[in-house]
C-alpha cells in the first residue's frame, strides 16, 4: 500500500512516523515549503537569533532514510480521487492507495486596501520568515495588526532587532476573546513594559504605498496615520485548501471530515489545521488550528489507515504559549465570561507577572479549568482532576502535586488555599508537598 | 534555504551597545591588556603591586558593568536574542581569535612556562599575599580561572535572574571554585600543608589515587592521612551515594571546577555542542576509553608499587606521564578549554572526563534523577537541544513525551529554562524511572 501525505507539518510528519511504527506501507510526504520538516512554532526564534533554521528540524537527516519515508519537494496542483492520483507542479504524478491531506493554514487577509503591497504579510510559512528578513534592514517601524498569538510573536521578533513596533489590536484588551480579563490585562502591561506601542481598540483602515509599491504607512479607523515600512497581518488563519477546489473532495471552509478524519472521497483523509470536522466534540470548534491537535490527528489517522479504525477524540482541551517573558498554559475550560454555575478562584502574584486561575462548578464543586500565567503546572495531574470531576476542595489540598516549576522556585499553592478559605470561611490546608514520587503514586503509575 | 539564512545574517545588526556598555568593555579590555602585555613583554607592564590590582579590578568592573548595563534594564526572562548572529558564539572571527589565545595560553602553561615570566611576576603580590611564596604559572592559571568563574558567574546570574535554580547553582560553583579550588589550597601551602584540592578526586584528579601521591601525602604532615582518606571516601562512597540521590549534577554543575568554568566563562559557547547521533556514538567510545585507560594506569601503578617496581620498573613514570600528557594536559586543557569557541564549553566533560563517565554510569542505572516532560506540551521548537551544552538532543525525547535519562546530562537546567512551553523539569524520584524513560506517549 502506498500512502501519500500532502504537507510536512507536525500533523503530516506525525502521521508518517506513526504509520511507520504500525506498518511497512510505502510512505511519501510532499511539501512545497521545505524538504526537511521543521517546527513552525519555532520560526520566531530563528529570526530572533535564538536558533538556526536547522535547529528547528523535527528529526535528524538519517531519520527519513531509516524509517523509509520518501520526501518530495513540490506543490500539489490537483488531486484526482477517481484515479487516486496527485498531480505535482513539476509535472509528475503520484498514485496513492491512501491520501492524507495535511496542508495546514494560510494567513487571513480581510480585503484591506493595500494588503497586497510589498512588505505586507502574515507569519506562517518559512517564506514569510524570509519576507520579514528581506524587509528588516533599515526598517524604521513595523506595524502588526492583530492581537493574538502570532501578532505578539511578530512584534517580539522585530523588537529583538531593535525595530520599533506598533501593535494594533481591535479589542480593548489583548487576546481577551480567549484570556479572562485579569490575564489579558497582565499581558497588556507586559507588552508595554517591553516598550511596544500597543494600541488597543484600534483597527486597520488601509495601507498606503510608497513610490515602489511597498508599504509606507497605515491609516487606522480613527484616521491616524502611522508611518512604517512593514505591516504584519496576524488576524488569524484559515485552512489552506484552495488547491482542492477542482477536486471531488467536499470542502467548506476546510476539508470536511468525519470523526475518522475521512473526507467525502474514499481513502482520502485530512488532518491538522486544514480539517473542518463535520461533527466536532461538544465544546470544541470544527476547525482547530493548533499544533497539538495536528499531532493528535496524525496519530489517529495512522491507526485508522493501518487497519484499526480510530476516531479522533480530543481529550481534555489544553494549550500553551509564551507572551514575551510570560509563559501561558491552559487545561480544560476557561471561558472569558463566567456562566452562572462556574466560579473562578484567581490568585495573582504581587509582581503582576504570575497568576493561577482555577475554575469550578458552584453546585457540584468539581474543577473545570486551570489557567496559568508565569507558572508551570503538570499536564497529567490537571488532566486527571478535570477528567475525574475532582471537587475543588480536594484539588486545593493536593494542589502542590500540579506544580511543575523548577526546583527552588517559590511555590504559591498555599496562597490559593488561603484565598479560598477566606472567601468560603474554610480551614483547608495543603496536605501534600511537591514531589515526583507523590505525583506518580497519584497517577497510579508508581507501584 | 541555507543560502537565504546566510545572506540575512550579514544584514543583522548586532552591535547595539550603549555608552555604559562601551565603557565597561573598555575597562575590561584595559585589564586584559595589562596581562597580555606583561605576558608578551616577558615582564610586568609596570610595578606589579599596582598593575595587578588595577588589572583585576578593571576586568571585574568591566565584566560586571557590562552584565549590569546589558541585562538590568530588561524585563526578567530568557536573553538569547542574537546568540546565533554573534561572531564569538558562532565560530566567527572572534571565536577563532579567542580560541587561539586560549589554546596558546594552555600550551605555554603546560610546556613553555618560560614565556610566562612576565605574567608570573605580575601575579607575585597576590601569591605572596595568599600563599607566602612566589607565584608560578599554576598560580597564575588558578587566579585567572577563578576570576573567570567569579565575574562571568555574576554575568550568568544577571542573565538568569528570574531563575532561582540557576542562581543557586551558579553561586555554588563560584563558591566551590573560590574556596576549595583556590583559597584553601593556597592557605594550606601557606601553613606548610600539602596543596590539596578537596573538590577534585580520582579519576578526574587521577594522581590522588596514584601510589606516589598517596605515599607523598601520607608522609607529608599529620593532615596527610586524612587527605588520603578524604580522597578515597569521595571516590568510592560520596560519589555513588550523592549521584543516587541527585544525579551527576551534584558534582558536574554544582561543585566541579571544570564545570564551574564551563557554566560561567563557557556559557556563550553552549550551543556549539554537536547534537547528532554520530557525536553521541563518538562520545561513548571516547569517554569510556579514557575511563578504562586511567583505571588500567592506576591498577598497573599499584601492582607495580606492591611488587616494588617488578612489573614496570622504570616504565612506571612513563605510564603515568603518558596519561598526564595525553589526557590531563592535551585533552582536558588544550582541547577541553582552549577549544571552547570551536567545540563548545563541555567537550572535555562530554568526551573525555573519566569522572563524568563514572557519574554518568551511576546516573543512568542507579539514580533517582531524570528530566520529566510535561504531557503533550512540546512544540518541537528545538531550544532545549540547541542550548544543551552536553549535546543531548533533548527535543527528540520531549516531542515523544518521554522522560530523559542520559548518562551525560550534567543537570544544568538550561533546557528547562529556555523551554517556551514549560515542558521540562529536573526531578529526583525513586519510582519507575525506567518505565517512564522508555514510555513513548505521543
Amino acid at each position: 500500500m502506498h500512502i501519500v501525505i500532502i504537507g510536512n507539518g507536525v500533523a503530516g510528519t506525525n502521521a508518517a512516523r506513526q504509520i511507520r511504527k504500525l506498518s511497512d506501507h510505502e510512505i511519501t510526504m510532499i511539501s512545497e515549503e521545505t524538504l526537511q520538516p521543521f517546527s513552525r512554532t519555532a520560526l520566531m526564534y530563528v529570526y530572533m537569533g535564538h536558533l538556526k533554521q536547522e535547529n528547528t528540524e523535527l528529526y535528524e537527516d538519517w531519520f527519513w532514510a531509516k524509517n523509509r519515508i520518501q520526501r518530495v519537494l513540490a506543490r500539489v496542483e490537483n488531486v484526482q480521487t477517481d484515479a487516486k492520483r496527485v498531480y505535482l507542479s513539476n509535472g509528475t504524478q503520484i498514485s496513492y492507495d491512501a491520501l492524507i491531506i495535511a496542508t495546514g493554514s494560510k494567513s487571513n487577509k480581510f480585503g484591506w486596501p493595500g494588503q497586497d503591497l510589498k512588505g505586507v504579510q502574515g507569519l506562517y510559512h518559512l517564506q514569510d520568515l524570509e519576507g520579514m528578513e528581506r524587509y528588516s534592514p533599515g526598517l524604521q517601524r513595523a506595524v502588526v495588526v492583530g492581537g493574538g498569538l502570532i501578532g505578539i510573536e511578530m512584534a517580539e521578533m522585530f523588537h529583538s532587532r531593535h525595530i520599533p513596533v506598533t501593535l494594533l489590536v481591535r479589542e480593548d484588551s489583548f487576546w481577551n476573546n480567549v484570556l479572562p480579563a485579569e490575564e489579558s490585562a497582565m499581558i497588556n502591561r507586559h507588552i508595554r513594559e517591553h516598550g511596544f506601542d500597543l494600541r488597543l481598540s484600534s483597527e486597520l483602515q488601509e495601507i498606503l504605498p510608497d513610490a515602489n509599491g511597498r508599504a509606507a504607512a497605515v491609516i487606522t479607523k480613527s484616521g491616524e496615520r502611522i508611518d512604517c515600512g512593514f505591516v504584519g497581518i496576524t488576524v488569524g488563519v484559515s485552512p489552506n485548501v484552495d488547491f482542492l477546489k477542482n477536486s471531488s473532495i467536499e470542502l467548506d471552509r476546510g476539508v470536511l471530515a468525519d470523526e475518522f478524519l475521512e473526507t467525502s472521497a474514499k481513502d482520502v483523509y485530512a488532518i491538522g489545521d486544514c480539517v473542518q470536522l463535520r461533527r466536532p466534540t461538544a465544546g470544541r470548534r470544527p476547525i482547530e488550528a493548533i499544533w497539538y491537535t495536528g499531532r493528535m490527528m496524525g496519530r489517529a489517522v495512522a491507526h485508522t489507515i493501518c487497519g484499526t479504525p480510530t476516531p479522533y477524540v480530543p481529550r481534555l482541551w489544553f494549550n500553551s504559549a509564551k507572551f514575551l517573558d510570560i509563559e501561558y498554559q491552559v487545561y480544560g475550560d476557561i471561558p472569558t465570561r463566567l456562566p452562572d454555575n462556574i466560579r473562578s478562584l484567581y490568585w495573582e502574584h504581587p509582581g503582576g507577572k504570575k497568576s493561577v486561575r482555577i475554575n469550578y462548578e458552584t453546585n457540584l464543586g468539581h474543577v473545570t479549568g486551570f489557567n496559568l500565567m508565569g507558572i508551570r503546572y503538570r499536564h497529567e495531574v490537571c488532566e486527571r482532576w478535570l477528567e475525574h470531576h475532582t471537587p475543588i476542595e480536594e484539588v486545593l489540598q493536593q494542589l502542590s502535586l500540579a506544580n511543575f516549576d523548577p526546583e527552588f522556585f517559590d511555590e504559591y499553592e498555599s496562597f490559593l488555599v488561603q484565598q479560598y478559605n477566606q472567601m468560603n470561611n474554610k480551614q483547608l490546608k495543603l496536605t501534600s508537598k511537591r514531589s515526583l514520587n507523590k505525583v506518580l503514586a497519584f497517577l497510579n503509575l508508581a507501584d | 534555504m541555507k543560502q537565504q539564512t546566510d545572506t540575512s545574517l550579514a544584514l543583522v545588526e548586532t552591535t547595539h551597545l550603549s555608552i555604559p556598555q562601551k565603557i565597561s568593555i573598555a575597562l575590561g579590555g584595559t585589564g586584559l591588556l595589562i596581562i597580555l602585555l606583561s605576558w608578551w613583554g616577558q615582564q610586568p607592564l609596570f610595578a606589579p603591586g599596582l598593575a595587578l590590582p588595577l588589572s583585576l579590578l578593571t576586568i571585574t568592573a568591566g565584566v560586571i558593568g557590562y552584565a549590569h548595563f546589558t541585562y538590568r534594564h530588561l524585563p526578567e526572562g530568557i536573553k538569547n536574542n542574537g546568540v546565533m548572529f554573534s561572531s564569538l558564539s558562532n565560530r566567527g572571527v572572534w571565536a577563532y581569535l579567542t580560541g587561539i589565545l586560549l589554546t596558546g595560553f594552555y600550551v605555554c602553561l603546560y610546556w613553555y612556562a618560560e614565556y610566562m615570566t612576565g605574567v608570573i611576576q605580575l601575579f607575585d603580590p597576590l601569591s605572596q599575599f595568599f600563599r607566602h611564596r612566589p607565584a608560578d604559572q599554576w598560580f597564575v592559571y588558578g587566579s585567572l580561572y577563578t576570576l573567570g568563574v567569579l565575574v562571568l558567574g555574576v554575568k550568568f546570574i544577571y542573565k538568569y535572574r528570574h531563575n532561582r535554580y540557576q542562581i543557586i547553582r551558579t553561586l555554588s560553583v563560584m563558591f566551590f571554585q573560590l574556596m576549595f579550588a583556590f583559597l584553601i589550597p593556597a592557605w594550606m601551602l601557606m601553613m606548610n600543608q600539602p596543596e590539596f584540592y578537596f573538590t577534585y578526586f580520582w579519576p578526574l584528579k587521577y594522581d590522588y589515587l596514584f601510589p606516589s601521591t598517596v605515599s607523598w601525602l601520607k608522609n607529608s604532615t599529620n593532615l596527610g592521612i586524612f587527605l588520603v582518606f578524604w580522597g578515597v571516601v569521595m571516590t568510592f562512597i560520596a560519589t555513588p551515594v550523592l549521584t543516587y540521590f541527585f544525579g551527576k549534577r551534584w558534582y558536574c554543575s554544582w561543585v566541579c571546577g571544570c564545570g564551574a568554568l564551563a557554566e560561567t566563562t563557557g556559557d556563550s559557547f553552549r550551543t556549539l555542542s554537536d547534537k547528532s547521533l554520530r557525536a553521541w556514538k563518538i562520545e561513548r567510545y571516547l569517554i569510556y576509553s579514557v575511563l578504562v585507560f586511567i583505571t588500567l594506569v592506576t591498577i598497573l601503578l599499584w601492582v607495580n608499587s606492591y611488587s616494588q617496581g617488578g612489573v614496570l620498573g622504570e616504565w612506571s613514570l612513563t605510564v603515568s606521564k603518558t596519561y598526564s600528557f595525553v589526557i590531563g594536559s592535551m585533552f582536558s586543557g588544550v582541547v577541553g578549554t582552549g577549544f571552547y569557541p570551536i567545540l563548545g564549553n563541555r567537550s572535555w566533560c562530554r568526551f573525555g572526563c573519566p569522572q563524568a563517565a563514572i557519574l554518568g554510569i551511576f546516573q543512568k542505572y542507579f539514580s533517582r534523577f531524570r528530566i520529566t516532560t510535561n504531557g503533550g506540551q512540546c512544540i518541537s521548537c528545538g531550544n532545549c537541544s540547541t542550548y544543551c551544552e552536553m549535546g543531548i538532543d533533548v527535543k527528540a525525547y520531549a516531542q515523544r513525551g518521554q522522560d530523559i535519562v542520559r548518562a551525560s546530562c550534567v543537570g544544568c537546567g538550561v533546557c528547562s529554562a529556555v523551554c517556551p512551553r514549560g515542558v521540562l523539569r529536573l526531578e529526583n524520584g525513586s519510582a519507575d524511572i525506567f518505565d517512564r524513560a522508555s514510555l513513548t506517549k505521543l
